[in-house]
This record gives structure tokens, C-alpha cells and sequence, in this order.
């Protein structure tokens, strides 16, 4: 079993906020990964039709690699900056 | 030297590489078995991730989905890469830190419930095992084509490798061979793919020429492939055909499945820290996105290549005579794989020449019927599976191009077989052995049984290999149901809520499963008997949302029920709330083990 978290209702309140900030990045990421993928690469396209890109047009390039680089823009940013916020809070493994 | 002895020499070295790595990393403890003693680098991590989750579906068969189909199947591309950013930001990471060996244990524990505990095995062991029969039947027959011995012989050898390696390396072994097998894979697609691409657009990144121009017409290569497909009556390449509801579901269904496959989760135990899971997850992306963002390519190029072969003065020319696939080399592929029954071609009218178009559309037919080639299409059979195999001698490659693809084509299957047939063996042995029948197995005893499960899920799936159920192909979908229906959900909220509890959890997973398994059945036949279903994927029972959709909903209809239930029964225990709370702090998490 993993460690007892401290009993001081200091330190809880700033676990607290800590998971806050954490579900806020989270909930921000997720609006972009879905806008990405089911917006601009189907639901949205139609709307994006009138810019073209290589002979196609800016839905079907995020459907097939626009939406994939964005996934890896998302996923790197949430790994920096939850390690930022780990030291911020003082909650980083040693 | 003839292409028989290059092959045998690139998938003999390959073959030669994963032994040598098994002999230096076998686990001597229950933690390097199952987790590889916690010691991998999350870049290293990040590439055995890449290779157990491409399998040969992604190596194989999904270019050639994407050729035939166009845009509508880019629901593959968005869906498999999607679910990364969910196992990232919503799983990896707070496993890592619970600190145990497998996804089952987790969800027993934080439910602190065994039935919990069962049904998560079941799931993943149903789940693993249809999942591995396919990769078995992929290593058989990419043998029989290779190496010209029977599928049989080559499922066996395949299997003996996989037992040398899995067995006695556990993950430690696993995920060594699996950083060699990504390199042997991703070359192997990668490179056939540039020379194509520089052939077709001059550009040497695939992903950049798909949306570059045509090198011999100048025109936009999408838009020059529109056109052509389009003049032989079939659908516009680049334009969206499908349903859109549907479309949106089965993308959301791919996405949840995937960060709810155990083999892949489980993966993020091995890395030290909590911090390395979030990174490996983003390392794992990058080595599939170089896939990923190739397959496009390589779909379109290699249906421009195949359409201008068939109509090599264009669509309004005149359509390949039998006698130049015969004698032309260029056409050689085409006799090649013609004996492995995938492909076919039968001149109907008997004019000399083989007419390639879509005969289900009456203007195309007319037209062809009016320049005299007959109202039947002739390029009678295209097995959407063999163009990555067959897509180098297609674009007339030299020989070691194609020796290359064939180790690639193994390395993709058997590394997903290994991590399957781990994931298998420590849900038997940690999960069943040490977590209910014997929990006082000594860790030299549970090591053994491990290693005795993973022997028995090799023989087992060699066997159904050998004699695939004619479910096979069907039961991906269930695989993906499963894991998007029940487990995902399941693993969410034990992390993400301090409210819900055992009975709510156990009530979700059977609701979000048997509705799943349900609407699955009455699509595909009951247990898959043929003529037992009542409904047709062509006209399901909800609106347009096909079987292989429902996973999203069964998800859905996990997290209801779960919170319904937990509304109506006990609270949860303190000590389960402390331990969401630790779960999602990093602070605590074991240190990184001996290597």
C-alpha cells in the first residue's frame, strides 16, 4: 500500500489545489483533443472546406496528421507541466 | 541472390537479434517479470510501448484500409493515436504511482472488492486472447509468403521465438526485444515509403507528399488521385462518404479502447517515476506517429501507383493487356501474389485486357461498355491486406527493400503477441494464483507459475493459430468493446471519484459489458455462430451506429450505472479514500528498482 497522505489540514488544502490545477489542465487539453479530431477532422470540415491544402482541404489534413500532431503537442505539455506543478507543490518524487 | 535467400537472411538476423537480447535480460524476480523491475527508461519505454501496441493490423492492413476507403477510414488514424492523450492525462501516470503489477489488481484493490477483481480478468484475458489470435494467424502467413514454407512451420517457429524470449525474460526480456522489433518495424515501413514518395512527389517525407504535388502531372497528388478513382466510377478519395454520426462514434470507440487495453497500460508500470509515465506516454506517441502519419501516405500512393498500372494511359486510355502482366516486370508482383489467392484478375469479355473500375456504377459501366471493354469489372480480387506487403515490389524496389518489410511485417505481430501473451500470463498468475486460489505462494513460486501460464497461452494461441475460429476477424471489435466498456471506465473512476464504490463499480463494469456484448451478438451472430443475428452492420438496430461503434455507449453506460448504484448503497471506506487521495499525488511513489 502506498503511503498515508499527512493528516494537517494545511498540507490537504494543498493537495487540494494541486488536483484542482491538475483537473483544470486536464479539462482544457481534452477541449482541444476532442476540437482536433471529431471538430475540425469531421464535424467542423465542412466549415474549413474553403482553405485548402495540398489539393485537399484543412479538415482532411487534421483527420490525418494534423489531429495526431496535436495529440503529441498535448501530451508533451501536460508531462512538462505537471512535473512544473509537482515541484511547485512540493509533491515531486525525491 | 535471389529474393527467397535475402528474405531469409534479413528475418534469420532479425530472428537472431531477439534471442540474443532474451539470454541477456532474463528476470530472476516476480518484479522484473511483470514490470521489469521498474528500471526502463521512459524513451526505451516509449518504444516497446510503440511496437506492442502496432500490431499487424496497423503494420498490415491499415494503409490498405485507408487506400481503398479514402477519408471516411481516417477514423483509424485519429482513433489509435487519440487514446494516448487519455491514457496520459487520465491513467498512466496515477497507476504508476498505486505501484502494483497489473490492471486488475488496481481495480480490486481500489474497489476492494474480488468480484471486481474477476470480472477486470475476464475482460482481459478475453480481450488478450482474441487479440492474439490474430497476431498468430499474421505470423503464419507473412511466413508462408516469405520463406515459402507452409503456415504451419512458420506459426511454429514463430511461436518457439516468442516462447524463447517471453518466457524467460518476462516484461524484462519483452521489452528489450520489443525496442529492437520497433527499429526492425518502423524501417521497414519507413523506407519503402520515402522511395515512394520521392518516386511520386520528389518530397522525402511521405507525410509531406501526400500533400504535395504529382512529380509527372504537376497537379496536387490528392487532387490527381481524385480525379482518376473518380473517372473509374468509384468514390472521391479525398471527400466524405460515411455516415458522420457514426463516423464520430467509432473514431470515440477506438480511442476509449485503446487506453483501456491492458497490455498497453500496463506498460506504464515499468518506468521509475511518476513523472517518466507522463513522459513515456508522449515517447510512445512519437514512435507511433512516425507510423501513423506514414500510413496516410502510403495508402494514397499506393493506390494512385496500382489505378495508373491498371490504366497506364490514364483512365480514358486503354486498360493493361494480359499479356503485359505477364511478360512486364514491373508487373511481376502481380503473378506473385496472385498464387497466395489474394489477388485476382479474369479478362470476362475476352478482349486481352484487364478493365479495372467500379461495375456498381451504371454511368461507369455504360462508359466502359461504350469504349468497348466490357460492363464487368476484371481486376476481380484486391485482398486490402497485402498492399503493404506487396506495395515495394509494386514500385519496383530493390530486393532488400522487400527482405526488410518481411522482417517488419513478423517484428510487428510477434511483439504484440509477447505483450498480449504477458499480459495473459500475469492476470492467471498474480491475479487467480497469488490473488485467490494461493496467496501464500513464495515469490519463486509465483515466478514459476507465471512463466508456466505464459507457456500455456503460447500453446494455446499457436493452436488457435493454427485452426483460427472463423470469429477471429469479428472478435476485434469485442476485444475493443470490452476494454472500451469495462475496463477504461472502471479505471477513471477509481481514480477521478472519491465516491464511487465497490457495488457501483462491479454494477457498471457487467452493465457497460453485457449491453456491449449484447448489441455485439445480435450484429454478429450469438457467440458468432453464423445466421444467429438479427441485425446487419449495413442496417444496425440503433440508427446508423454500427457493432463495432457501441464501445463509446457501453463506456457510457458503464459510468451511469456506476453512479446510479453508488447513489443507492454504502459509502465509500475512509481507507479507499486515502487511497484515491495517495493516487494522485506523485509524492511517495516506490523508488526506481535495480535494473
Amino acid at each position: 500500500m502506498a503511503e498515508q497522505t499527512t493528516t494537517s489540514s494545511s498540507a490537504q488544502a494543498s493537495d487540494q489545489n494541486y488536483w484542482s490545477a491538475n483537473l483544470r489542465i486536464i479539462f482544457i487539453s481534452l477541449i482541444i483533443w476532442a476540437l482536433v479530431s471529431f471538430g475540425f477532422g469531421i464535424l467542423l470540415r465542412p466549415m474549413l472546406a474553403g482553405i485548402t491544402v495540398g489539393g485537399t482541404d484543412l479538415g482532411f489534413w487534421f483527420a490525418q496528421q494534423g489531429s495526431i500532431l496535436v495529440f503529441l503537442a498535448l501530451i508533451f505539455n501536460y508531462a512538462w507541466r505537471m512535473n512544473k506543478l509537482d515541484r511547485e507543490y512540493g509533491v515531486e518524487e525525491d | 541472390m535471389d529474393q527467397f535467400t535475402i528474405n531469409l537472411l534479413f528475418v534469420g538476423a532479425s530472428f537472431a537479434l531477439y534471442i540474443g537480447i532474451a539470454i541477456w535480460a532474463r528476470a530472476g524476480s516476480t518484479s522484473e517479470f511483470y514490470a521489469a523491475g521498474r528500471g526502463v527508461h521512459p524513451v526505451t519505454n516509449g518504444m516497446a510501448t510503440a511496437a506492442d501496441w502496432m500490431s499487424a493490423a496497423s503494420f498490415i492492413s491499415m494503409a490498405g484500409l485507408i487506400a481503398f476507403t479514402g477519408y471516411d477510414n481516417s477514423t483509424f488514424l485519429m482513433g489509435w493515436t487519440g487514446g494516448y492523450v487519455l491514457l496520459a492525462l487520465l491513467l498512466a501516470p496515477y497507476l504508476r504511482k498505486f505501484g502494483k503489477f497489473t490492471v486488475s489488481e488496481f481495480i480490486g484493490d481500489r474497489f476492494y472488492s474480488q468480484t471486481a477483481r474477476i470480472v477486470a480478468v475476464i475482460c482481459l484475458i478475453v480481450a488478450s486472447t482474441t487479440y492474439v489470435i490474430g497476431q498468430m494467424t499474421g505470423v503464419g502467413v507473412a511466413f508462408g509468403r516469405f520463406l515459402e514454407v507452409s503456415n504451419t512451420a512458420g506459426l511454429l517457429i514463430g511461436a518457439c521465438v516468442v516462447f524463447a524470449y517471453a518466457v524467460f525474460g518476462g516484461m524484462k526480456g519483452v521489452t528489450y526485444t520489443q525496442v529492437a522489433q520497433y527499429v526492425v518495424l518502423i524501417m521497414a515501413y519507413t523506407i519503402p515509403a520515402i522511395f515512394i514518395s520521392l518516386q511520386l512527389t520528389g518530397n522525402p517525407i511521405p507525410g509531406l507528399g501526400l500533400f504535395g504535388d504529382h512529380a509527372a502531372s504537376g497537379e496536387p497528388l490528392l487532387q490527381k488521385l481524385d480525379a482518376i478513382v473518380k473517372e473509374l466510377g468509384f468514390n472521391e478519395y479525398t471527400t466524405h462518404h460515411s455516415d458522420t454520426f457514426n463516423m464520430v462514434l467509432f473514431t470515440l470507440s477506438l480511442m476509449i479502447g485503446t487506453a483501456g487495453l491492458p497490455h498497453v497500460i500496463m506498460r506504464f508500470f515499468t518506468v521509475p517515476k511518476v513523472s517518466d509515465a507522463r513522459w513515456s506516454a508522449g515517447w510512445a506517441l512519437v514512435f507511433i506517429a512516425l507510423l501513423y502519419l506514414t500510413a496516410p501516405a502510403v495508402g494514397a500512393m499506393a493506390r494512385l501507383n496500382i489505378t495508373e498500372m491498371m490504366w497506364p494511359n490514364g483512365a480514358s486510355g486503354e486498360p493493361v493487356s494480359v499479356e503485359t502482366i505477364g511478360s512486364e516486370q514491373q508487373y511481376n508482383w502481380m503473378a506473385t501474389w496472385e498464387k497466395t489467392g489474394l489477388l485476382g484478375w479474369e479478362d470476362k469479355n475476352g478482349d486481352g485486357k484487364i478493365a479495372y473500375f467500379n461495375d456498381k456504377d451504371a454511368d461507369t459501366v455504360a462508359k466502359m461498355e461504350a469504349a468497348g471493354w466490357g460492363s464487368q469489372n476484371e481486376l476481380t480480387k484486391f485482398n486490402r491486406d497485402i498492399l503493404v506487403l506487396a506495395n515495394p515490389e509494386i514500385a519496383n524496389l530493390p530486393g532488400w527493400v522487400i527482405g526488410l518489410v518481411a522482417a517488419g511485417g513478423l517484428a510487428a505481430a510477434l511483439s504484440t503477441a509477447a505483450g498480449l501473451l504477458l499480459a495473459i500470463s500475469s492476470a492467471v498468475s498474480h491475479d487467480l494464483i497469488k490473488g485467490s486460489i494461493n496467496p501464500q505462494i513464495s515469490e519463486k513460486g509465483e515466478l514459476l507459475s507465471a512463466r508456466i501460464a505464459m507457456a500455456v497461452a503460447i500453446a494455446v494461441a499457436t493452436y488457435l493459430g493454427l485452426n483460427p475460429p472463423g470469429f477471429a476477424a469479428q472478435t476485434v471489435a469485442l476485444a475493443f468493446g470490452l476494454a472500451a466498456a469495462s475496463i477504461f471506465p472502471a479505471l477513471m473512476m477509481g481514480i477521478f471519484s472519491k465516491k464511487i464504490n465497490n457495488t457501483g463499480a462491479v454494477a457498471g463494469m457487467l452493465a457497460g459489458l453485457v449491453v456491449t456484448l449484447i448489441y455485439i451478438f445480435l450484429h454478429k451472430g450469438w457467440f458468432f455462430i453464423p445466421g444467429t443475428n438479427s441485425f446487419t452492420d449495413a442496417d444496425p438496430l440503433l440508427g446508423t451506429v454500427k457493432s463495432t461503434s457501441f464501445g463509446a455507449i457501453g463506456a457510457a453506460i458503464n459510468f451511469a450505472v456506476a453512479y446510479i448504484v453508488t447513489g443507492m448503497t454504502k459509502e465509500l471506506p475512509q481507507d479507499i479514500k486515502d487511497l484515491v487521495e495517495s493516487v494522485r499525488i506523485p509524492r511517495g511513489a516506490g523508488a526506481a528498482q535495480d535494473h
